[in-house]
């Protein structure tokens, strides 16, 4: 019942408003030019001498992992984003036409992706001001890139839903940072796991978040695409086939 | 495919936990009507324009949009109509010309066509000069401008208005009353919902009124005022001292109750007793009774409103 081209050449419609959305008001990219800065600074500085003896030696162990972290912030903002038109009223025109449901969703989320992009780009700008040299060649540091954005876009509907499920703003900003510091925090991606206690080594293994950053630390060293970016990979597919769904549902339900 | 119905309510209801917020309401809006919707604030007006505009789901009922059934053929029933108003807003962040394309194209039409659409309403609505600012720079009276402009993107068949006019200064309430029946005369069809009554009473073919989520009254204008007692005739004398004689004159001519006032004497007035009234302004004359006004009013709807309607309080 649904033309399928025609639900794709609606996405993209709705992709170009929230693009033209986003570039009417710079503001909105604010968070995402300025938290990987802040905390690429915070992290190296604080952490390098303790963690690694040195700024300089702590740098190839946290550059992945606060790419990823970077790009997941920036990922948090869909949900805030989405709750924030829902409640103004824009989207229930949406519903009133005659497109799928998926369509305003994947609008918003695509356009969003450009966020996680200029997120990456930032944390590895400030890495390089830090003293940071990649091993790689500029396709495999773009690969790596790629990477850590589709993890972060696959995560992004995890928000999704947060933000259709939660009716106010703050409340969706408080529980997307507390995902996104349980995710990041409880991962390989700012201190090595051996120093773990046992317990949490095995909650820490079996995080997305650490295929993600051992993924992005074998491409940045070595340029090598090993099993874990393929693993990966396939935990941020799954996250897309759990979440994409579950957001629809809570979409056409609740919102 | 034309309906003679372009709306169909059959016995809608709808529950909010224990509260009933509409109650087995039923109406049919004919092909080129425009149909409004009256009553209190919390009478139900919103949750019925939401049931018909698909954005809620009614408990028990069904409602057919030209033959389209909301809940079964949501798609083809969508395409049918457009909605404006309360319920459904723009972007704030984008222009107007931004908008109308982006509607344009997620109702169907190429770019090329959107973009055609976007210039031909924009010149309609007279926003030609504020095309690509964004809304934030808009007044209110150029937003609902715009709004409807959206609406009218993709030519509905049916158009729904959630309180148009809500808000806005004369003129401006004006010229969206000048577009609505423009639009009308071109073959569509307007629900609409509004606060001012002589507005509806001027404006809608016919009038529904809704009253703690039921139907308490629907009909022409002139139909609903005749519910609250047809005519009647008023009477002012200019000196209080006169208004005993007054009365038994009036008495005399018309066997009806009177309702006295402090200098005003008023009386229900049947069709057939118009002819009365011109003996009677020569009794009173002969009488040498001053009167100083001498009127026949047919009720208001504003008294039909009183009369039908409780509110919330």
């Amino acid at each position: 019942m649904f033309n399928q081209s025609h639900t794709l050449s609606n996405i993209l419609t709705m992709t170009q408003r929230n693009l033209l959305k986003t570039l009417h008001d710079p503001d909105n990219f604010s968070d995402v030019l300025m938290e990987p800065v802040l905390f690429t600074l915070l992290f190296g500085y604080l952490f390098g001498g303790a963690i690694a003896g040195s700024v300089h030696a702590y740098l190839p162990l946290l550059v992945p992992g606060i790419l990823i972290q970077s790009i997941l912030n920036a990922a948090s903002g869909s949900g805030q984003q989405l709750r924030e038109d829902i409640n103004h009223g824009v989207f229930d025109r949406f519903k009133t036409l005659p497109i799928a449901a998926i369509v305003p969703l994947a609008g918003q989320l695509l356009g969003d992706v450009l966020r996680l992009l200029l997120a990456g780009i930032m944390a590895l700008l400030t890495a390089l001001v830090m003293g940071w040299r990649p091993t790689v060649s500029l396709p495999m540091l773009a690969a790596a890139l790629l990477l850590a954005i589709f993890i972060g876009w696959s995560a992004s509907w995890l928000f999704a839903l947060v933000g259709l499920m939660a009716k106010n703003a703050e409340l969706i900003g408080s529980l997307s940072m507390m995902i996104i510091l349980t995710l990041t925090f409880l991962s390989n991606a700012f201190v090595p796991v051996k120093t773990l206690p046992s317990f949490l080594q095995v909650i820490v293994q079996a995080n997305p978040v650490s295929y993600t950053v051992t993924a992005l630390r074998t491409l940045l060293t070595t340029g090598i695409w090993g099993l874990h970016a393929t693993v990966a990979l396939l935990c941020g597919i799954s996250m897309i086939a759990i979440f994409m769904p579950l957001s629809l549902l809570a979409y056409q339900k609740r919102a | 495919m034309t309906n003679p119905n372009m709306i169909q309510v059959n016995h809608i209801s709808k529950h909010f936990g224990n509260h009933a917020a509409v109650q087995d309401v039923s109406f049919n809006v004919h092909q080129g009507e425009i149909f409004g919707l009256l009553g209190p604030n919390g009478a139900g007006k919103t949750t019925l324009i939401k049931m018909m505009t698909t954005l809620l789901r009614p408990d028990q009922g069904q409602i057919l949009l030209n033959g389209f059934d909301t809940q079964t053929q949501s798609r083809l029933a969508k395409q049918q109509f457009s909605v404006t108003g309360q319920t459904a807003a723009i972007d704030q962040d984008l222009t107007a010309t931004e908008n109308l394309m982006i509607f344009g194209q997620l109702s169907g039409l190429t770019h090329r066509a959107a973009r055609r659409r976007a210039t031909e309403l924009l010149a309609a609505f007279d926003l030609v000069a504020s095309a690509h600012q964004t809304l934030a720079t808009f007044s209110g009276g150029m937003r609902r401008r715009l709004d409807l402009a959206v609406s009218l993107v993709g030519k509905p068949k049916l158009l729904f208005l959630d309180e148009p006019t809500t808000g806005l200064d004369p003129r401006t309430r004006d010229q969206m009353w000048r577009v609505i029946k423009d639009m009308v005369a071109s073959g569509s069809t307007v629900l609409l919902t509004t606060q001012y009554l002589e507005e509806a009473a001027q404006f809608a073919d016919r009038i529904a009124l809704i009253d703690h989520g039921k139907l308490q009254a629907i009909g022409t204008p002139a139909e609903l005022g005749q519910r609250v007692g047809g005519k009647q005739l008023r009477l002012q004398v200019t000196a209080a001292k006169m208004l005993a004689e007054a009365q038994r004159i009036l008495q005399a001519a018309i066997k009806q109750p009177i309702q006295v006032g402090q200098r005003s004497l008023t009386v229900a007035l049947a069709d057939d007793q118009l002819p009365v009234c011109a003996g009677l302004l020569d009794q009173l004359a002969a009488a040498k009774i001053g009167v100083s006004q001498f009127a026949i009013t047919s009720p208001s709807l504003d008294e039909v409103f009183f009369k039908l309607t409780v509110g919330k309080n």
